[in-house]
C-alpha cells in the first residue's frame, strides 16, 4: 500500500508545521530515552549482581577452619583446628549424592623459576574438581588429574600471568620450572575470569604438596560444589548439616563460627534471586509507567493537533477528500512520527547507556547496562500503535464532522 | 441540474430550533449564471451549503444532476463534490502552508490524478486567472484579490459542473471584485453553471438571474438585463 502521494503530503504537512511534529516526537523520543535509560540501568544493577559470583561456580562452597573461640568438651580456646584428608573423605562418603564437585585445598606461596626469571607466586594443591570449581579455563595443555594426583607427580598447571612473567611469548607446556628447589613440569597454562590475581596462581596436586612439604595429611580448605539438582533451600540446609557434623566431629563448640563455618553460594543465590525479584518489580513497574505517560503525551498532543486541522480537513472536504483519506492521513502522519522518534528515543539512550559501560560499576553497583532489543521493540510497537490509536479515533471523529462545521471552525 | 422542492431547514439551538429555510424551490438549468440577494440571515448560506452538499436539509427534495440526494454518507458526498462542485468562500479557504500551486491542485490529487499531470494542469489554471508568477507563493504572501483568484482556479481545476460562490468578492475592493466578476462570466461562458450570494447589487446585476431570500423563503426571481442583453 505504498503511495508516493501520499507519502508526500505527509512529509509536506510534517514539515511544513515543525513545531507540532517536534512537539509530538519529541514525547515519543523522551518517552522511549526514558525507558530505554531506566531498563539499561536497572540491567546493569542486576549484571552487577550476577557478576559479582560469576569468578566461581554459582553451586560452590567451602568448608574453612581457623581457630576456636569458644571452649568445648573441657578443650581450651584459641585451639587451632586443623582439616585432615580424613575430614575429607567423610564429607565425600557421607554426602556423595548431595555433591557434585569435590576439591582440598592447600595454600603455598614459593618461588618458581624458570632460567634467569624468578618470583614467588600464590600456589594452590587441589584436586582435579577444582577446575570446576573455580571455572579454570584451561588455554593449552591440561588440567591435573586422578593419575597425577595417585602418583603425586611433581607437574604444575600455571595461570596466563606467570607464563607471561616466566616465559613472556615463548612456550610453557612441557618444560620445566624449579618450585621451591624441586623441579616440575608445567602440565598446563589456564587463565581464569576472577581477575588478575586468580591468574597469578599455579596449581599442583594436593597429594604432591602434601608429601613434599611436610609429609602430612593436612589440608587448608575443602571446595565443594552442591549437586545441582538441589534447591537452593535444600543446599542451604546441607550446608548447615554439614556444618554442625564437621564441628561435632572436631569437637568444636555447634556454634564456633571462627573455628569452622561453611560458606554456601546458595545463600548469596537467594539472596540475589530476591534482589532480582524486586528489581525485576521495579523495572516492570517503573517502564509501563514511563510508557503510559508517553502514550498519554502521544495522544493529547494528537488531539490538540487535530483540533487544529479541523478547518484544514473540512477544505479537504469542500474538494472531495473522503473521511477515510483524511483518517489515513493523519494516523500515517501520526505513525511515521512516532516511529522515528522512537527510534532517535532509543539510539540516544543505547549510546547513552554504551558511554556510562562499566564506568558507574565501582561506586554505583551498575554493570554493563543494556536492553535487550526485544524488550525494546516491544516498548516501540506498543509506542506506534497507540501512536495508531491516538491519531486514529480523534482523526475519526474530526472526518466525520460535516464539512460545513468543520469549515466554520478556527 | 439543480432542483429543489419544498426544501426545509432547521438549526437547533439549545432546545428551540431556529427555522432558517422555510420551503424553498427553486430550479436552476446547466449554464445558468444566478445570483442569490437578501438581508443578513436570511438564509442564503445555508441553501448554498446545502446545494454544495456541505449540509443536509431537513425536508423536501434535492437533484443534482438529476440524482436524489438522500441520504448522503461523507463518501458519497465527498466523491460527488469532487466530481461536479467547485466552492469559492468569501474567506477563501485556502491551506496555509500549500503554495498557490499546490492549493490549485489539491482536488486534482482527490481525483487521483498523477503529481506531474496535475501540477501542470493547475499551473494552466492559475495563467488563466492571471497568477501563474505567482505559483510557488503560500497564500500569506499574495493579496485578497490574489487569493480569491487562486481560490477561484481551485474550483475550476476540476472541471465542475456547478460552482458555487459565498460572497466571493465579499473581501474584496471594487477594482479587484470586477476582475473576480469578469472571471466568473468568463467561467459561465464557458457553459459551466454558477451560483453566487452577494450582497451587492452592482454585483448582482452583473448575473444572468437574482433569487432574492427574506426570512428563509423566496421573495421573488427574476432575469437581469444583462440576460436580455444576451
Ligand atoms: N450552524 C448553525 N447553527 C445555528 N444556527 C445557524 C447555523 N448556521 C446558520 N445559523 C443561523 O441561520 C440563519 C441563516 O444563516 P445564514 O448563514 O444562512 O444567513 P445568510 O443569509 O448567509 O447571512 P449573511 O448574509 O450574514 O451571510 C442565521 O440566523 C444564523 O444565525
Ligand atoms: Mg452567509
Amino acid at each position: 500500500m505504498f503511495d508516493l502521494d501520499r507519502w508526500r503530503e505527509i512529509f509536506q504537512s510534517i514539515n511544513k508545521n515543525r513545531l507540532r511534529s517536534v512537539m509530538s516526537g519529541f514525547t515519543v523520543a523522551f518517552a522511549i530515552l526514558l525507558f530505554t535509560l531506566l531498563f539499561g540501568v536497572a540491567n546493569g544493577l542486576g549484571n552487577f549482581f550476577k557478576g559479582a559470583f560469576a569468578d566461581d561456580a554459582q553451586n560452590s562452597m567451602f568448608v574453612r577452619v581457623w581457630k576456636t573461640s569458644k571452649p568445648y568438651k573441657g578443650l581450651q580456646t584459641g585451639r587451632r583446628v586443623q582439616l585432615r584428608n580424613d575430614d575429607y573423605n567423610f564429607v565425600a562418603d557421607e554426602y556423595e549424592d548431595k555433591i557434585q564437585y569435590q576439591s582440598a585445598r592447600i595454600y603455598k606461596n614459593f618461588s618458581i623459576k624458570y632460567k634467569s626469571e624468578a618470583n614467588t607466586y600464590n600456589i594452590r594443591a587441589v584436586n582435579p574438581d577444582h577446575q570446576f570449581l573455580e571455572k579454570t579455563i584451561i588455554d593449552d595443555g591440561r588440567y591435573l588429574n586422578e593419575r597425577d594426583l595417585k602418583e603425586k607427580s611433581k607437574v604444575l598447571v600455571i595461570g596466563r600471568l606467570i607464563k607471561k612473567d616466566l616465559f613472556g611469548e615463548k612456550v610453557a607446556l612441557g618444560k620445566r620450572v624449579n618450585v621451591n628447589g624441586s623441579s616440575f613440569l608445567v602440565i598446563g597454562v589456564f587463565s581464569d575470569e576472577g581477575g588478575d590475581n586468580e591468574e597469578r596462581i599455579a596449581y599442583m596436586p594436593v597429594t604432591t604438596a602434601q608429601s613434599m612439604y611436610g609429609n602430612n595429611d593436612y589440608i587448608s580448605q575443602i571446595n565443594l560444589g552442591y549437586n545441582p539438582n538441589l534447591s537452593t533451600d535444600a543446599a542451604i540446609a546441607f550446608g548447615k548439616k554439614m556444618e554442625r557434623e564437621l564441628r561435632k566431629r572436631m569437637d568444636i563448640h555447634p556454634d564456633d563460627q571462627s573455628a569452622l563455618s561453611v560458606r554456601n553460594m546458595a545463600e548469596a543465590n537467594k539472596f540475589i534471586s530476591t534482589v532480582m525479584l524486586a528489581l525485576t518489580l521495579i523495572i516492570g513497574f517503573i517502564g509501563s509507567g514511563t510508557l503510559i505517560a508517553g502514550i498519554i503525551g502521544i495522544s493529547n498532543i494528537m488531539i490538540f493537533v487535530i483540533k487544529e486541522r479541523t478547518k484544514e480537513f473540512g477544505i479537504r472536504k469542500a474538494l472531495g477528500a473522503k473521511p477515510s483519506s483524511i483518517v489515513g492521513m493523519v494516523v500515517q502522519e501520526s505513525v511515521l512520527i512516532t516511529t522515528l522518534a522512537g527510534y532517535a528515543g532509543l539510539t540516544l539512550g543505547t549510546y547513552i547507556l554504551s558511554l556510562i559501560g562499566n564506568s558507574l560499576e565501582e561506586d554505583y553497583f551498575i554493570k554493563d547496562p543494556s536492553v535487550g532489543s526485544g524488550i525494546v521493540i516491544g516498548a516501540t510497537v506498543i509506542l506506534i500503535i497507540s501512536g495508531l490509536i491516538a491519531g486514529y479515533l480523534p482523526a475519526k471523529k474530526a472526518a466525520n464532522i460535516k464539512p460545513i462545521e468543520a469549515l466554520r471552525a478556527d | 441540474m439543480i432542483k429543489i422542492e419544498n426544501l426545509h431547514k432547521s438549526y437547533p439551538i439549545g432546545k428551540e430550533s431556529l427555522h432558517v429555510l422555510k420551503g424553498i424551490d427553486l430550479h436552476i438549468k446547466e449554464g445558468e449564471f444566478v445570483s442569490i440577494m437578501g438581508s443578513s440571515g436570511s438564509g442564503k448560506s445555508t441553501l448554498l451549503n446545502i446545494v454544495g452538499l456541505l449540509d443536509v436539509h431537513d425536508e423536501g427534495n434535492y437533484f443534482l444532476n438529476g440524482q436524489l440526494i438522500k441520504d448522503m454518507n461523507e463518501k458519497k458526498a465527498a466523491l460527488l463534490r469532487n466530481k461536479f462542485l467547485g466552492f469559492i468562500f468569501q474567506s477563501f479557504n485556502l491551506i496555509s502552508y500549500k503554495t498557490a500551486v499546490e492549493n490549485v491542485a489539491l482536488p486534482l490529487y482527490y481525483k487521483g490524478i498523477s503529481r506531474k499531470e496535475r501540477l501542470e494542469i493547475a499551473l494552466d489554471y492559475l495563467d488563466k486567472v492571471g497568477l501563474k508568477d505567482w505559483a510557488e507563493h503560500l497564500p500569506n504572501e499574495l493579496s485578497g484579490g490574489q487569493k480569491q483568484r487562486v481560490a477561484i482556479a481551485r474550483a475550476l481545476v476540476t472541471k465542475p459542473k456547478v460552482v458555487l460562490a459565498d460572497e466571493p468578492t465579499g473581501a474584496l475592493d471594487s477594482t479587484t471584485t470586477d476582475s473576480v466578476m469578469d472571471l466568473l462570466k468568463d467561467i459561465n461562458d464557458e457553459g459551466m453553471t454558477v451560483f453566487v450570494i452577494t450582497h451587492e447589487e452592482e454585483v448582482a446585476e452583473q448575473t444572468k438571474r437574482i433569487v432574492r431570500l427574506k426570512d428563509g423563503r423566496i421573495i421573488s426571481d427574476e432575469l437581469t438585463k444583462a440576460s436580455k442583453a444576451v
